[in-house]
């Protein structure tokens, strides 16, 4: 954690520092190395091959090979429309058959592909470089190369971190960074409804997206993106400190000095977490509908003549929605603070007893402090969480009442991300989708940082202990 | 036992057992409803609780040949089945690397797993379709299309796992290594072996998020009831289908994917319990 207490402007100076390093490296590896490894800077592996270091020599001059053939074959003719992202959409030849032209969907994708293949092949050309000046150093020193065995067991062994992230880390790059880096892209083009490839294309258009997102006219995203922004907050510090505080007065009920069967209590509200959310909330959503259950009975007792607007009106649909979700997130929180509770000292409770303090002045001057203390990062990830909760916006109110007053289909419950998916899904704007996921990306960014380095337990670690 | 105490005891009592009915209350009216017969007493949800004849109606329709819930179901326990398998191994292997070895980037790439997290999931969507099409896996193909994005990026949701893995002490490791065991072997023999609450409850929780992927399985399976999961199946019966007719379907159908998961998270709730709080203390 030190590090990251060093000013920045230190951090990007010792990146190029150690980038020049690496360079004068490279340089002198081949001034000074034997043919061996001159040759190796083209044809990668060749040294290690004649050095009889058969792995790694064929595995470096596949990956050589593999990366001209994809870059020939595949990489190379989508790379050079990148500033287009094509001409020709399809369309029909004056023979009346079909032609295909470009797709720009996948002019991006594989550009984007093959930039980041030519940087992960400069590192592996490094890594070649850098292996034959080892192998070179060794053997000047009279010392043995390691065999083909013992390269294929230190991947069991010194060398097990690669074996074990290989696999999640091209998990992660294929199915989270490349189709990030793509969206990026996306929220600098037109891509939308009218610009599907490949029947149209779509292109670049610099910061159009982000000007239309902030602009107040009637056709501006601005006004409604403020609304969703602000309801997405308030949201969020409700759900977020609502649940917390009334979660941690049920744990507290519960371990009450006396009370009996704690544990069926306890199962009692875990039930919640064990159903899935999709049959429970939207079983719920239902109750609360014009004609559902809490609606039939208010009426059948003559409680009220006409049905309540749960869903209708927007104040009752968005104070019912944070009531609901107390439903949802207490239980979880009464789990978490049940051990913690039991984790304060009784004897502060002792002395405060002594002192004559109440009930409510021990929970405001011990029981408080200690937890939020304890669960500072939780509750900062618990409310990041709710910033992106999308299931329970969905499946009770689906983000309506819908508004005349909004663009973008957006209704009065809808979060930043129930906008989204319905910009993705109904509205096919995908570059406004973009542009609002990062959006969200900064709000959640934002937060996280700014309250990450007040909080108390991060600031003075050992405050508690 | 003093006077006041009683009280105040005689008054939590109060307050729990509302609370309680509070949080069955659905639970009940879900179970009732099932039982009303979508023949006899038709529509949405009606203004009474107690069915007026009790039925099997919804559950003989869940069963018969016109209904496909059984296919659904059996399409969401394998993709559940396989993404618990999958996520299990990618989660522990990532938690040993970052848990036990010292690595050139470790903390680089633990910052940058972070920070992709904080992209909202669903921003992928359309590019991960595109991305699946391309291989054949949508509509038709989409169960495996949808197990692999269940596990494909699981390797981030390590900290639970890591955090668990650094209590252990780290002498057991050189002890074993001096012993002439190698990492793989260690991380086999010996620390799989004492992290079986994680590892159950890595599993647990991995094996209940299928049952609720509604945004992904639906956008993957557009269009193709054969592939649908029961919550896009179950969803599209209240939302966009007949609701009034199929409503209580709806329950009956929920209670037959409710039950046995809420039996087996009983039966792990202490893992649960355990896993959950360590994360949260641990941030």
């Amino acid at each position: 954690m030190s590090k990251e207490n060093q000013p920045s402007g230190n951090k990007i100076a010792g990146f190029f520092k150690a980038f020049g390093a690496d360079l004068a490296d490279i340089g002198t590896t081949f001034v000074e190395g034997n043919w061996m490894t001159k040759v190796s800077f083209l044809i990668m592996g060749f040294g290690p091959l004649l050095r009889k270091q058969f792995v790694r020599g064929i595995a470096l001059l596949l990956t050589e090979i593999v990366f001209i053939y994809y870059m020939v074959s595949f990489g190379a003719g989508y790379l050079k429309d990148i500033t287009t992202l094509g001409t020709q959409g399809r369309g029909f030849n004056p023979d009346g058959t079909v032609s295909y032209g470009d797709n720009s969907f996948f002019i991006l994708l594989y550009s984007i592909l093959s930039i980041i293949i030519v940087f992960a092949f400069l590192l592996v050309w490094r890594i070649n470089v850098r292996q034959n000046k080892n192998a070179e150093k060794l053997l000047a020193e009279g010392k043995k190369l390691p065999t083909v065995k013992q390269d294929l067991l230190s991947l069991l062994d010194e060398h097990f971190d690669k074996t074990l992230l290989a696999l999640p880390f091209m998990g992660v790059f294929i199915f989270i960074v490349l189709p990030i880096i793509f969206m990026v892209c996306v929220a600098f083009t037109n891509y939308d409804a009218q610009h599907q490839a490949p029947a149209q294309l779509f292109t670049w258009v610099g910061l159009d997206n982000f000007k239309n997102l902030f602009s107040m006219g009637s056709t501006g995203f601005g006004s409604t993106f403020l609304t969703v922004l602000a309801w997405t907050i308030v949201w969020a510090f409700f759900a977020t400190f609502l649940n917390y505080f009334l979660g941690m007065v049920v744990a507290m009920l519960i371990n009450k000095k006396g009370i009996k069967f704690k544990k069926l209590w306890r199962t009692i509200l875990v039930m919640t977490i064990a159903v899935p959310q999709f049959v429970s909330l939207l079983y719920i959503g239902k109750m609360f509908a014009a004609d559902g259950l809490v609606n039939g009975y208010l009426m059948r007792w003559g409680w009220i003549d006409q049905a309540i607007p749960f869903w209708t009106d927007p104040t009752i649909a968005k104070v019912l929605i944070i009531i609901l979700n107390c439903w949802v997130g207490i239980p979880y929180i009464m789990l978490i603070c049940t051990g913690l509770l039991m984790n304060i000292p009784a004897d502060l409770y002792e002395s405060a007893r002594i002192d004559g303090a109440n009930a409510f002045q021990m929970f405001r001057k011990i029981t408080l402090p200690y937890m939020l203390f304890v669960t500072g990062p939780f509750l900062l990830t618990q409310f990041t969480g709710n910033l992106n909760n999308f299931n329970i916006i969905y499946l009770l109110s689906g983000g309506g009442p819908k508004s005349m007053k909004l663009t973008g289909g957006a209704g009065h419950t809808d979060l930043l991300v129930t906008w989204l998916y319905k910009l993705t899904l109904t509205n096919t704007d995908y570059k406004m989708a973009a542009v609002l996921g990062i959006m969200v990306f900064l709000v959640t960014a934002v937060i996280s940082l700014v309250v990450y380095n007040i909080l108390p337990s991060v600031k003075d670690e050992e405050g508690f202990q | 036992m003093s006077k006041r105490a009683k009280i105040g005891n005689t008054i939590t009592y109060i307050i729990l057992i509302l609370v309680s009915i509070v949080w069955l209350f659905p639970f009940v009216c879900l179970i009732l409803q099932s039982f009303r017969s979508y023949i006899t007493e038709p529509g949405g949800q009606v203004n009474y609780l107690l069915p007026k004849t009790f039925s099997l109606d919804s559950y003989k329709f869940l069963f018969s040949e016109e209904c496909q819930f059984f296919k659904w179901y059996g399409n969401t326990l394998i993709i559940a089945v396989c993404v618990t398998i999958m996520q299990t191994i990618f989660v522990l292997m990532v938690s040993y690397a970052l848990s036990r070895m010292r690595f050139k980037g470790r903390e680089l790439l633990m910052r940058f797993w972070l920070i992709l997290g904080m992209f909202p999931g669903f921003l992928t969507m359309i590019c991960l379709y595109f991305l699946l099409k391309q291989f054949g896996l949508t509509q038709a193909g989409a169960i495996p299309g949808l197990i692999l994005i269940g596990f494909a990026s699981s390797g981030m949701g390590y900290y639970v796992c890591k955090g668990y893995f650094d209590t252990i002490p780290k002498s057991l490791d050189e002890a074993a290594r001096i012993d002439g065991a190698n990492r793989f072997q260690v991380f086999t023999i010996m620390l799989i072996p004492l992290s079986k609450p994680i590892i159950i409850y890595t599993a647990l929780v991995a094996f209940m998020a299928p049952w609720c992927d509604y945004i992904f399985a639906s956008y993957i399976a557009f269009g193709y009831s054969d592939s649908y999961n029961v919550a896009v199946a179950m969803y599209r019966w209240v939302m966009t289908n007949d609701y009034q007719g199929y409503f209580t379907r709806f329950c009956a159908g929920g209670l037959l994917v409710a039950v046995p998961i809420t039996i087996l998270f009983m039966c792990l709730q202490k893992y649960y319990v355990e896993g959950v709080t360590g994360g949260a203390v641990k941030g």
